[in-house]
This record gives C-alpha cells, structure tokens and sequence, in this order.
C-alpha cells in the first residue's frame, strides 16, 4: 500500500507558510491534514484542543460533502464554512490531497480568510507536487525507520 | 495508507473495524479505551445517533511507543453497521492499513456476517485495494453468548483464507487486545517489508 512520506525541508515549508496564513487572516487556529484524518501541521492556538480528533473529524467531514457531491454529480464541494457563535471554521482541499483548515472569531472576516486562504492554497500546491516529483531521489537520501527494523523491535512494541 | 513524517518523526496507520450491525466493534474501541494509559491515547470520538447506534464513525488514536526513534500511532476507526449506512463505511475506508473483521457468533447473525464480509470487499475493491493482499484480522465475537456458531465452522464460511483469527467477549475485554496487536503487528511488518 502507498506511503505518505513528509520530509524535514517540505514540512518546513508548509509550517512556514502555514503560520503567514495565521498572521495574515488574523486566525485562531491553522491546519492542515491529509484527506485520510491524519494531522501534518498546526499553528495558533492549540492547547487546549484535541488536535488529532479535530483533523481525525476534518477528514471525515470533507469525505462526506464529497459523497454528497458524488450523488449531485458534482466532482467536488471544494470548500466548506461553518459558522458559529463565536468561532467560525473554513476548510478547503489543496491539490485534491490535503485539507487547510482556518478556525477564526471577530477579529477576522470571511472575506479575508478566503483570499488569504486561496493565496496560500498556490504556495502549499507547489510544495505538495514538488514533494511527489522529488520523492524517488529523496528517498535514498532520508534512512527509512523501516530500513533496519526487525521482528524483535514490533514485538517489542505490543510487548 | 500510512503516514511517515520525518519532521515530527510519527507514523501514523490507520485500523479500521469492520463488521454488520451491533456485532461489538464500538465495544472494542471502548474496551481499548478504557484499558489504555492516559498518556498513549486521545479522546474517544463517536458519532452516534441518540440510540447510540454508531452514525459516521468511532475514532481512537492510540501511541504505542517508539520504534527506532519514531513514534508509532495507531488511528483506530470503527464503520456504521448498519445495512443502510453503506455509503459512509465505503468513506472511511479511505486509506486504510489495515481491517479488523468482527463477526458476530450468534448463529442468527451468521447470514449478516457473510453479507458484510462481502460489502468489504466490494468497498476495499473500490479503492484498488484487495482483502487478501492487506492486513488483515478476523475477530470471532460474542463467544460466552449460548447460541454460537462453533468456531470450526466460521473459519470455514468466513476465513477460507485462514488469516490470523481471535475469539473474543468484546464486553469483557477478552481477546480485545490481542486482536489489536496482530492487526498492528502485520500493518509495521507491511511496511517493514515495502522498503
């Protein structure tokens, strides 16, 4: 089964232009997590929110408008809102492959957040096609935490 | 599909338990819940609807420890048993590592078993992915009820295959962990083996 594999200098840069979204949208929060629920970075306000299930039910989320598009004949809803009381939530895909969240209050608007969003979109589709294409000549570089494990090292972790 | 990030140095898999309707795969996530750590799991998600019949998904991450320097989590998922929730269990298969298989032992639920053994494979077939090519796991549930199909008989119906298979009383954690760990054990030896 396929591998997502996300290295040093790639997730450098996607936490880099992560945290200029921050600043720029004046939002709480920023993430982004791949289409299966798993978290790859985070900005913002964090400690006191379950991360892992925020991006774990983000996922889940995007699957199910992207079922109810399916049955509409649509390819795809690309982009989802939710408002609230007092934290509102925008959650877009990138490349078809990540999801960028942006959870933000007052301080900020819809507007702003949509226009800072799609400008990051651009700068975090370019690292995610660059990541694909550089993969195979990165590969021998990076060792594999799998290159030397042994059966004795798994067992030793249900130990 | 597994998720290796050499930044934060994480793996990150995906189990997802499947199986029909109230056949105990929300049992198992409670029961790992209720027996783990503090410090090796996150908080226990369930969309359910107000019968608590699972409605999207049950959602447990899990952190076993560290294998050469890289932290290994585990992201179990349950599926909504129910027949009619077939749309939203194909969802979360979406890049699976591996399934857990619970079958229900009653002998009226056997003809349930057989027909969500099939929808898993149709939905798996749908992502590329073959049953008999990914890790796998069968957990035979419910063992201390009295009308139970003898175990001999549900290898031969439901594990023809003879994939690694636990009886188990979901309610009293018997054979929980055990299930866990096989299904664990051959999602790290997968990737072991892919490099």
């Amino acid at each position: 089964m396929a591998e997502f594999v996300l290295y040093e200098d790639a997730f450098k840069r996607i936490d880099e232009e992560l945290r200029r979204l921050y600043q720029l949208s004046n939002a709480k929060l920023v993430f982004l997590v791949d289409r299966n629920g798993q978290l790859i970075a985070s900005v913002g306000e964090t400690r006191n929110i379950d991360t892992t299930a925020l991006a774990s039910l983000t996922a889940g989320n995007i699957a199910a408008t992207g079922g109810i598009a399916k049955l509409l004949g649509q390819k795809e809803f690309s982009i989802l809102f939710h408002e609230g009381e007092r934290d509102n939530i925008h959650i877009s895909l990138v490349a078809n492959k990540v999801i960028l969240v942006v959870v933000f209050d007052q301080r900020s608007s819809l507007g702003l957040v949509r226009l800072r969003v799609k400008k990051s979109s651009q700068v975090l589709e370019q690292v995610f096609s660059e990541l694909e294409t550089r993969r195979p000549e990165k590969k021998v570089e990076e060792i594999s935490p799998f290159a030397d494990i042994t059966d004795e090292d798994i067992e030793k972790l249900f130990g | 599909m597994s998720f290796i990030n050499y930044s934060t140095r994480e793996i990150n898999c995906k189990i997802v338990y499947y199986g029909p309707g109230l056949c105990g795969k929300t049992t198992n996530l409670q029961y790992i819940y209720k027996k783990t750590a503090p410090e090796q799991k996150g908080k226990l998600i369930s969309l359910a609807t107000e019968t608590e019949r699972t409605l999207f998904f049950d959602f447990l991450p899990l952190a076993l420890g560290d294998i050469r320097g890289f932290r290994v989590r585990f992201h179990l998922y349950t599926v909504p048993g129910q027949v009619f929730y077939a749309a939203s269990r194909k969802l979360i298969l979406k890049g699976v590592d591996g399934v857990v298989f619970v079958a229900d032992s009653q002998i009226e639920r056997m003809d349930a078993n057989i027909e969500s053994l099939e929808d898993l494979k149709i939905n798996l077939a749908e992502y590329g992915y073959d049953l008999e090519r990914i890790p796998f796991t069968i957990q035979y549930n419910k063992r201390d009820l009295p009308n139970i199909v003898p175990v001999e008989e549900m290898q031969r119906v439901l594990n023809p295959n003879n994939v690694p298979y636990y009886e188990a009383i979901a309610t009293e954690g018997v054979g929980v962990f055990e299930t866990l760990k096989d299904i664990g054990k051959q999602i790290l030896k997968e990737l072991k083996k892919n490099y």
